[in-house]
This record gives C-alpha cells, sequence and structure tokens, in this order.
C-alpha cells in the first residue's frame, strides 16, 4: 500500500454497540426513563428549605457529639448489638455450612440441592429488616428476634457464597480421593473441607462484620440493639447522643474489619 | 546525539547504587545493545533517560537539552521525542490496536480531544503507515487482548513510531517471546532504527541476538560499565567479567548471519529431539 | 504435623504436635465462652414467655396471612416504580459522587496523600451506616418521601461503590501507565487514555451489582417514611392488614428475583 492509499484511510473508535440505530434507541430510552423517573419524584421544595435549619442541627450535633449525658443506654446498646453479632454469627454459620454443602451442584444430590438453593434464594431475597418485623411479630420485641433474623440472614450468606466455592473446587482431587474408594463423608473431609476451610473461615469472619453492621438498624423495628436507642435519641430530637451513636457504630465497624482484615490474612 | 555524565542512580532505603557514575556517548543513529545479569542497572539506566526514574545525580544531554534540569511540562515534551518499547508490550487490553498506536501522540493532543477520540488525520494517517510497515494493517480494530506476544509488541513498536522520535529506548524486547518471534522483532526495531535514522539503546538479555542485531555493546555488572566495544570483542573473559564465571564457550561463537533463523530453528530440532 | 518416637522405638504420627492442638482447644474454648457471654445476654433481655408462644403466634401469623390479598397488586404499580426509581436514582447519585472519589483515594491516582485521607474516611463513613439510618435522618432534614430514600441508598452505595473501584484502580497494569506517560502524556490524559479503559468493565460491574443491592435496600427506606413500596408495607402491617401484607411481600420478593436476574445477565453482558 502507498502513502496515497493511506491517506485513503479512516478511523473511528469502536463502539461497545456497533448498530448506530440501536445506540440512538438506547440513548433515547435511558433519557426518556430518566425524565418520568425524576418527574415522579415529587420533591416538597418548602419542606426541603425549611430542612436546611435542621441540616446544621446535625452538623453541629456530628462536631460536638453528646457520649456523656445518655452514657448507660448506649453502652447497653452497644453490647446488646455486640452480643446479637456473636451469637447470630456462631449460629448462622452452623446453620449455614450443611446447607452450603447441600447447595453444592457437584457434590450434592438433585433433590437436596433444590430444597438448599430454594433456602439460599427466599434469604437472601428479603432484606434483614422485612425478616425482622417478621419475626418480632412471632417472638416479640427484643434481641432474640434480631438474632434470629441475623441468624437466617448469615445462613443464606454463608450457604451461597460457601457453596459457590465448593462448586470451584478443584475436581482433580475430589476424583483422586474418591478412587481410593473413600466414602461420600470421607471425601468431604478429606477433598472438599481442606480445599475451602480457608475461604469458610474468611466468609464467617466477613459475615460477622456484617452482622455487627446490620444489628444497628434492626432496632428500628424492634429487633434489639443500638438501633433502638439511636431511633429513640432522633425521636427526642437529640441530634448529639445520635451522632455520638453513629460515630460509635462507625469506629465499631472500621475496628472489626481491621481485625477481621488481619485475621484473615493470616488464616488464608 | 546523546551523552550520560556521571549518572548515578541511588532508590530510596538502599544501601548500593542501581547505577554508579556512569558516563557514555550515543551518536546519532548508532544502534546500542546493554547486556548484563537481572539487577545489574540496565532498566535503571534508560529509564532515567526519559526520567520515568529520577537520577540521583549526574546530567544527560540530548543534543542541545539538559534532561535533568526540565520541569513538567518541558519533561513532557523531551518525552514526546523519546521513544519506548517495553518487555511485556505495556499496551492498554482493552484500547483497540489503532488506540494503543494513538496514544504515541498523547502529548500533542488536548485531553478532550483525546478522550473523545478526535485525532488529526495526520496523525491517523502517520499511524496507518506504520501499522502497514510493522504488518498489523488488517488488525486495526482488534482490541489488544485479542493479539499474539509477537502482534503486541509490533503495536508497541508503532506507538513509539508515531512519536516520531530521536531516540529509542527499548527494555528487554524479546524476554517474553519465543526464540523466532524475538529474532523477528529485533530484526524489525533495528531495521526501522536504519529507516529512520534513529538512536536505539536496547536492553536485552539474549548475548547472541545483541551481537548478531548491534554495532556496539555495553556491559553492565553491579550498575557500572565493563564492557563498551563492538560485539567482535565480546570473548569468554569479558562475558565472564559482565555475568560472573560460567562456561561461555556456546554463547562466543560467530554465528551465520546469512541463516539468521538457525538459532530457533536449532532450538525447534532440540525440542524435537525431546519428543 | 508431628512424629513422636514410642517407647518401643516405633515411629508414631500425629497431625498435630502437642503444644498445637492445647493451642487449637484454646481458641475453641475462648469462642465458647465468648459465645455463651454473649448468649446470656442476648437471653437476659429477651421475654422467654412470647419466645415460648411464638410456635402459635407463628401459626397464626401465617393463617392470616394466607390466602394473600392479591387484589391489592393491583394498587401497588406506583410504589413499586417508586422503588425501582429510588434505587435507580440512588445508584446513579452515587455513580456521580463516587467514580471522582474513587480516583481521589486510589494510591496511584490520587493529587496529594491528604486528599487520600480524606476520600478514605468518607468512604469508610458512608459504608459503615447502614441506609435506613441515612434515611431516618434525611426524612427528619428533607421531610418524608422519595428524595430522601435516594439520598440515603446514594449515600449508603458511595462508598460501596468507591471502594471497589479504588480497589480495582490501584490493581491496574502499572507498565501501561509507565508507556503512555513515556510518550509525554499529561497525567490527565495518562488517566483517562490508560485507567480508565481498565477500569471500565469493573465500574459497569460494581455499578449494576450495586443497583441490585440497592434494590433491596429501597423496599424498606419506606419504614421511615423515604418512600416506596416499604410505605406500603408500614402502613398494612401498623393496619394489621395482613393479607396485604402477604400481598406486597410477593410483590418485593418478584421484583428482587427479577431485578437479580437482570443484573446477573448485565454482568455477564459486560465480561
Amino acid at each position: 500500500m502507498n502513502a496515497a492509499e493511506h491517506s485513503q484511510l479512516r478511523w473511528n473508535t469502536r463502539h461497545l454497540i456497533p448498530n448506530r440505530n440501536v445506540r440512538i434507541a438506547l440513548k433515547i430510552a435511558m433519557i426518556t426513563y430518566l425524565y418520568f423517573g425524576i418527574v415522579s419524584v415529587d420533591v416538597n421544595w418548602i419542606r426541603v428549605y425549611q430542612g436546611a435549619g435542621r441540616a446544621m442541627q446535625f452538623v453541629v450535633a456530628f462536631l460536638s457529639p453528646d457520649f456523656v449525658s445518655q452514657y448507660e443506654l448506649i453502652i447497653d446498646g452497644i453490647l446488646e448489638s455486640l452480643a446479637m453479632t456473636v451469637v447470630a454469627t456462631l449460629a448462622g454459620v452452623a446453620v449455614g455450612l450443611p446447607i452450603a454443602f447441600g447447595a453444592a451442584r457437584n457434590i450434592s444430590p438433585k433433590p437436596i440441592y433444590f430444597v438448599c438453593r430454594a433456602f439460599v434464594v427466599v434469604s437472601r431475597t428479603f432484606t434483614e429488616i422485612i425478616i425482622a418485623i417478621v419475626f418480632v411479630v412471632i417472638v416479640g420485641f427484643g434481641p432474640f428476634a434480631g438474632v434470629l433474623t441475623l441468624t437466617i440472614a448469615g445462613a443464606g450468606f454463608i450457604a451461597k457464597l460457601l457453596g459457590e466455592d465448593i462448586e470451584s473446587i478443584n475436581p482433580e482431587q475430589l476424583e483422586a480421593i474418591r478412587a481410593t474408594g473413600a466414602s461420600w463423608w470421607a471425601t468431604l473431609v478429606y477433598a472438599v473441607w481442606p480445599q475451602v476451610k480457608p475461604r469458610f473461615l474468611g466468609l464467617s469472619l466477613y459475615r460477622m462484620d456484617i452482622n455487627f453492621r446490620n444489628s444497628s438498624v434492626l432496632g428500628i423495628v424492634g429487633a434489639g440493639g443500638i438501633g433502638g436507642t439511636l431511633d429513640i435519641a432522633f425521636a427526642r430530637y437529640e441530634y448529639s447522643v445520635g451522632a455520638a451513636i453513629l460515630l460509635l457504630i462507625v469506629a465499631l465497624v472500621l475496628t472489626a474489619e481491621y481485625i477481621s482484615g488481619k485475621i484473615r490474612q493470616r488464616v488464608q | 546525539m546523546l551523552s550520560v555524565k556521571g549518572l548515578t542512580k541511588r532508590y530510596p532505603n538502599t544501601e548500593i547504587s542501581a547505577i554508579e557514575d556512569i558516563t557514555l556517548d550515543f551518536p546519532d543513529g548508532q544502534v546500542i545493545a546493554i547486556i548484563g545479569p537481572s539487577g545489574a542497572g540496565k532498566s535503571t539506566l534508560i529509564r532515567c533517560i526519559n526520567r520515568l526514574v529520577e537520577p540521583t545525580s549526574g546530567e544527560i544531554w540530548l543534543n542541545e537539552t539538559n534532561v535533568c534540569n526540565l520541569k513538567s511540562e518541558s519533561l513532557r515534551k523531551l518525552r514526546c521525542r523519546i521513544g519506548m518499547i517495553f518487555q511485556e508490550y505495556a499496551l492498554v487490553d482493552r484500547l483497540t490496536v489503532m488506540e494503543n498506536v494513538l496514544s504515541g501522540k498523547l502529548g500533542s493532543v488536548s485531553l478532550w480531544k483525546s478522550v473523545r477520540r478526535k485525532f488529526p488525520q495526520p496523525v491517523v494517517k502517520s499511524a496507518f503507515e506504520i501499522l502497514d510497515r510493522v504488518g498489523l494493517l488488517d488488525q486495526v480494530d482488534k482490541r489488544a487482548d485479542e493479539l499474539s506476544g509477537g502482534q503486541r509488541q509490533r503495536v508497541g513498536i508503532a506507538r513509539a513510531l508515531l512519536q516520531q522520535p530521536e531516540l529509542l529506548l527499548v527494555d528487554e524486547p524479546t524476554a517474553s517471546l519465543d526464540p523466532k518471534t524475538a529474532r523477528q522483532i529485533m530484526r524489525l526495531i533495528v531495521g526501522l532504527s536504519k529507516e529512520y535514522n534513529l538512536t536505539a539503546i536496547i536492553n536485552i538479555h539474549d548475548v547472541v541476538l545483541a551481537r548478531e542485531f548491534t554495532q556496539r555493546i555495553i556491559g553492565l555488572r553491579d550498575g557500572s560499565v565493563v564492557y563498551d566495544a563492538s560485539p567482535a570483542g565480546l570473548g569468554t573473559e569479558t562475558l565472564g567479567a559482565i555475568y560472573g564465571e560460567e562456561d561461555w564457550s556456546h554463547s562466543t561463537y560467530e554465528s551465520d548471519n546469512n541463516d539468521s533463523d538457525s538459532a530457533a530453528a536449532s532450538i525447534d530440532e532440540k525440542l524435537g529431539a525431546l519428543k | 504435623m508431628a512424629v513422636i518416637t514410642d517407647s518401643t522405638g516405633e515411629k508414631l504420627w500425629q497431625l498435630r504436635t502437642r503444644t498445637e492442638s492445647l493451642k487449637k482447644w484454646l481458641v475453641w474454648f475462648s469462642v465458647l465462652v465468648v459465645a455463651a457471654v454473649a448468649w446470656r445476654y442476648v437471653s437476659a433481655n429477651t421475654q422467654w414467655i412470647f419466645v415460648v408462644d411464638s410456635p402459635r403466634q407463628a401459626a397464626d401469623l401465617f393463617g392470616r396471612m394466607v390466602p394473600p390479598r392479591i387484589s391489592y397488586i393491583g394498587r401497588l404499580w406506583g410504589p413499586l416504580w417508586d422503588t425501582i426509581n429510588i434505587a435507580t436514582l440512588g445508584t446513579l447519585v452515587a455513580l456521580v459522587i463516587a467514580v471522582p472519589l474513587a480516583f481521589l483515594a486510589a494510591r496511584n491516582t490520587t493529587p496529594h496523600p491528604l486528599f487520600r485521607t480524606v476520600a478514605l474516611f468518607i468512604i469508610a463513613f458512608s459504608r459503615s451506616v447502614n441506609s435506613l439510618i441515612w434515611a431516618l435522618m434525611l426524612v427528619m432534614i428533607i421531610g418524608p418521601g422519595l428524595l430522601a430514600g435516594i439520598i440515603a441508598i446514594g449515600i449508603r452505595a458511595i462508598g460501596f461503590i468507591s471502594k471497589l473501584l479504588y480497589e480495582a484502580i490501584e490493581e491496574v497494569n502499572r507498565e501501561a501507565l509507565e508507556a503512555i506517560t513515556a510518550t509525554g502524556a499529561r497525567r490527565s490524559q495518562v488517566i483517562f487514555f490508560g485507567v480508565v479503559p481498565q477500569i471500565l468493565p469493573a465500574l459497569a460491574g460494581i455499578a449494576v451489582f450495586r443497583w441490585d443491592v440497592n434494590i433491596r435496600e429501597s423496599t424498606v427506606v419506606g419504614l421511615v417514611g423515604a418512600g416506596g413500596i416499604g410505605l406500603y408495607l408500614n402502613h398494612a402491617i401498623n393496619r394489621m392488614a395482613w393479607p396485604d401484607a402477604a400481598a406486597i411481600l410477593i410483590v418485593i420478593f418478584l421484583m428482587v428475583l427479577s431485578s437479580e436476574w437482570v443484573s446477573s445477565k448485565a454482568r455477564h453482558a459486560i465480561i
């Protein structure tokens, strides 16, 4: 090819969607959705404007959090959250582990697989808050409803993620142990468990972080923990107490994440 | 003409210098190989020349420009004048071949135009020419990660050439390639340097390739120059001085320039014998 | 692993040495102690009379919920649309803020370590507080309604998106960035031409994933007045209208399932 021919060539970027009409149609669809979506929000601007003063109160509250005046209530709430976290994590892991094995297609028989998958889907579809509402109705207000909620959610979490890990284990090791004539339980102990154990510990610690974070909201629907204290503080317009609680939650979440991150590094 | 005077680089928190008091002249149009063991300072040396690595002391002159004194904007202008080719090709995988090549001209295009991929037509035209020259004209719209190693290195070469550089810095261009492709890439780099009358400084592990394709070999050891002469002078003793004691008798024979693929062929034979 | 020689001179093998097993048991023992203390705490704050009664309560609740009032679903299209908008617009709001924040937070693109520290703090704060709590505060500030829900979902998503994105930015191929720098490109061009193409698929994946999570969370922000289907759920429960509540739960279930399906399809298309 010579220079004259080179100057004939034109170049444009390669588009993700090659068809120009499809691109335009997508753009129009997006703009239409945004238009109708935003229009339907229907904001009461006067109320928003009035809220500006209250926003300032919040800012002030966060700059001068009040840890002292409701000291006992806060400590009680935090301890309750922590206790719920510990119990629910252990219970959730204990329930989730067998379901994880059941939800792994490569080692579990079809009927058990479907039952376990169904549990995973249902437990993960509803947020903790909705599950908590149901449990509060059934077992009454208090941390036990929260523990049950976090247990179910945690079991679903472990079952889904660990189940997926079990499905992606090295099949050769499984085959090798099966080839020695080992029983189903023996293959579980010798071929499956060693491969997923570090992940299991990691997921459990990760779930502990999530449980603590979520235990801080369950109180809003009466399922125990610091969320109840927070809700009351805000309802009484004690913003600086609320700010103190939120800052404590953030500090605890970050500490827990830091510690569990360190432990995970060691076990993995 | 590129001159390096008393160049020293010491990385923070280290006892010894990566390169120590190096003084070298690189005349225009010369193709130079730098050989030496890993950690001898080859990469540091060429990265000091375009200041990807900040020299600790010493001077670098590219024609009339004192490289070490340049501040951000003029440093960019200098880098526009120096092309660089990398061991792992250093392409942006998710961009197309053409986009990768055009990135060579980013220094002369505004941010807004480069984001919208609106490069001036003359630049696009010369990109087509260079892609034709390196044999990738039919791959223009392929993504970089769809190419083979040799093809990717050709894209890297095209990107460097699109800069219309005065100087080519080449860092281990063949280390990730199979022997045959390695020779082809080496021949392409050297051939293009001659064609555009470029000075090319090539870091290379492969002593045989270095002696075959370059006019001058610089041997580095522990950050200092221990050899600087034509390939002909490179014997068992000098290789020992560069790399340390080892049986070098097989690396020092004069390879046959007419049948340049023989080394690859002989390796293929050996592999065949193993099967 | 431990190999011990017994009195007859025969080699015995055990998985662990004695001290190793001791340590292991000690860890288990302390976990058990912590669990027991925690359980006592939970138990002390629980009204066990209600728990004992719970099977009857559960049966009662189930009895009232079944059959769900299917006809009620017809009135739920409005709140459903609102819920989807909370999630989608919330995700968009979050993206607008989270993307620049991620570039400030990533070690290799931040303009200054100080920016990085501030960005990391914002990310941590946003992530640690549940969207329902953000909604609670926003309802107090700007009043009940969709806007509070959108901002609450958005604020919580900022930290999530930013964290995953800045980790992706820190993992980009550095050699490619070095190569673009070596051509004489500006730093901004290195970011747009070198970093952005590399992280774009990750960003799309993260955004779609978060949208899916946001759908779930936006079903409940209505409980504190921030709009969407949660508002109706709250009303139904307060009125003890269990067949209505059951109908709402069915709708939520179907919506979350379809959003999960959409997001997994979209993520597969991206990768």
